[in-house]
């Protein structure tokens, strides 16, 4: 057995660099029919279901980094439904469906691990919010609950029933919670649409959008110019920087968002578990480290640097929440930066620029939404810009006509 | 703990202020149409630069006006209100009937 090992170690040819996932990079083309800027989830899931569905394969996805290395790394995947409007219910449902069903459609393990997650009440008023969303999200056929402190005892046997001296009131209780492995799913997107002939160009930063005549034509980047039919924008926590380049302002303003990550311990925490008022998630990842999140910074900032305050904060609320954690360490720090829109919902659709269409205003609330984002993505450019009537309510213009689609009720952590 | 210099405190921590947002010309509300006044509520040119802001200090109530990096973090200069507004600003109350 040893030596089969070695013997397999010394092989010139490794069996899985025969069927690498991904293709050897090529030289960029003068002209694409889709550009997608991106190369984070949503730009490659957008590529994927163009070629899978549409037949659309003359794409290029443009990445100034490496696949999946920017938010799509940095949030704390988590997976769930229960928003707080009709349009939000409606969209986030579809996505869910498409993460259990991801696995199977890729043949490639996203390790998708379905585990409910839990949301604490601390006061009246909240336990009136969960009820609003409790129904609404029935309703809608997604599966949540609200359940009492003894439900919650007997979920998590472990949590402190009186976190900071606020009581566990009751928790909304949403089944369909879940968790995936973020690096996995922008692979096995990238896998998916690569196989059907779309060209993931790493590295290729676009410095410049070329607009004539209100209406893009290409961009200009690190690796030279590109043309383009139409061009999607899908740079989460950078959205503004790149709309800019397009002419345009977006209704967003950028914060960051700071996460840790302890050292592992034994699996103790099935369910996600949340609590709006200390400004604190939680979830045991397969390996047993404890992920942490919290609000996003105070202020606007375009910077992935951490700070004492929000590590003391968001430490000391957690602790509160599960009181042994106290003498775990902590293995890892990090932030992403999020694009937040004033109502919580994300901008999908069209842009003032022509035949350029905006993926943007991701805040929070992004991974979630990896496959719907990408799949009516590739509906609204396949059609030559007819929005789908999912992604309507979260067009751009909302703004002008003063109808956001406000979701602020429904994030994990307050921000 | 970053530290900020508050024009009227002096040096004190970042926790104990609170951002207001960008200095910007409000427009009208009176004369100004949706488009505009969405604009002004709503949309930012949010890029990497050096942005000028309001700031409270929450324990004082004292509101100034601080010049940030906003990709650096950098407090570049700190000063009270009057250095930019040299006159009083009047808010007329919204004459125009509201839509029942």
């Amino acid at each position: 057995m040893p030596f089969s090992l070695l013997k397999y170690g010394f092989k010139k040819d490794y069996p899985f660099e025969k069927h690498p996932d991904l293709p050897v990079p090529t030289e960029l083309k003068s002209s694409y029919d889709v550009v997608i800027i991106g190369g984070g989830g949503h730009g490659v899931a957008t590529a994927y279901y163009l070629a899978k569905y549409h037949g659309i394969t003359n794409v290029a996805i443009l990445e100034k980094g490496y696949l999946g290395g920017g938010n799509t790394a940095r949030n704390t995947a988590v997976i769930r439904s229960n928003y707080l409007t009709s349009e939000g219910v409606r969209f986030y449902s579809e996505s869910v469906k498409l993460f259990k069903e991801m696995s199977n459609e890729f043949d490639f393990n996203i390790m998708y691990s379905q585990r409910g997650q839990l949301t604490l009440a601390h006061t009246d008023a909240a336990v009136r919010g969960f009820r609003q969303r409790a129904e609404m999200n029935k309703h809608f056929g997604g599966k949540t609950e609200l359940i009492d402190p003894q439900q919650i005892r007997e979920l998590v046997p472990s949590l402190n029933m009186n976190p900071g001296h606020l009581p566990v009131l009751a928790g909304l209780w949403h089944m369909d919670g879940a968790t995936a492995r973020h690096d996995a799913v922008a692979w096995g997107y990238a896998k998916g649409a690569t196989e059907r002939g779309v060209e993931l160009h790493q590295l290729t930063e676009v410095s410049d959008v070329i607009v004539e005549n209100g209406k893009v034509t290409g961009v200009n980047t690190n690796r030279g110019k590109v043309n383009c039919g139409c061009a999607i924008q899908a740079v989460s926590g950078h959205s503004s920087l790149l709309a800019a380049k397009a002419g345009f302002r977006l209704p967003i303003k950028t914060y960051p968002l700071q996460a840790m990550v302890t050292q592992p311990v034994k699996p103790f925490l099935n369910p996600l578990v949340s609590s709006p008022s200390l400004h604190c998630y939680v979830q045991q990842t397969g390996r047993g480290e404890l992920v942490f999140g919290g609000g996003s910074d105070p202020y606007p900032l375009y910077n992935t640097r951490s700070t004492m305050d929000l590590k003391e904060s968001l430490l000391a609320n957690a602790v509160e929440l599960f009181p042994f954690m106290a003498n775990i360490r902590l293995l890892r720090q990090w932030a992403g930066i999020t694009d937040m829109t004033s109502d919580y919902s994300p901008i999908m659709g069209l842009s003032p620029v022509d035949n350029y269409y905006l993926d943007a205003g991701w805040g929070t609330w992004g991974f979630k939404a990896t496959p719907i984002c990408g799949k009516t993505m590739a509906e609204l450019v396949a059609s030559g810009g007819k929005v789908p009537e999912l992604i309507k309510p979260f067009a751009m213009k909302r703004f002008d006509s003063f109808r956001q689609v406000n979701e602020m009720g429904a994030t994990a952590a307050s921000h | 703990m970053k530290i900020m210099n508050c024009p009227l405190n002096g040096p004190r921590n970042i926790s104990e202020f609170v951002h207001g947002g960008e200095v910007r010309n409000m427009p009208d509300p009176n004369t100004c149409s949706d488009h505009e006044w969405a604009q002004y509520v709503f949309y930012s040119d949010n890029l990497i630069k050096v942005v000028k802001e309001w700031w409270l200090h929450a324990p004082s109530g004292y509101w100034f006006i601080a010049e940030r990096h906003t990709a650096s973090d950098e407090v570049l200069k700190t000063y009270d209100p009057s250095e930019l507004f040299k006159e009083r600003l009047e808010f007329t109350a919204n004459t125009a009937e509201t839509p029942s």
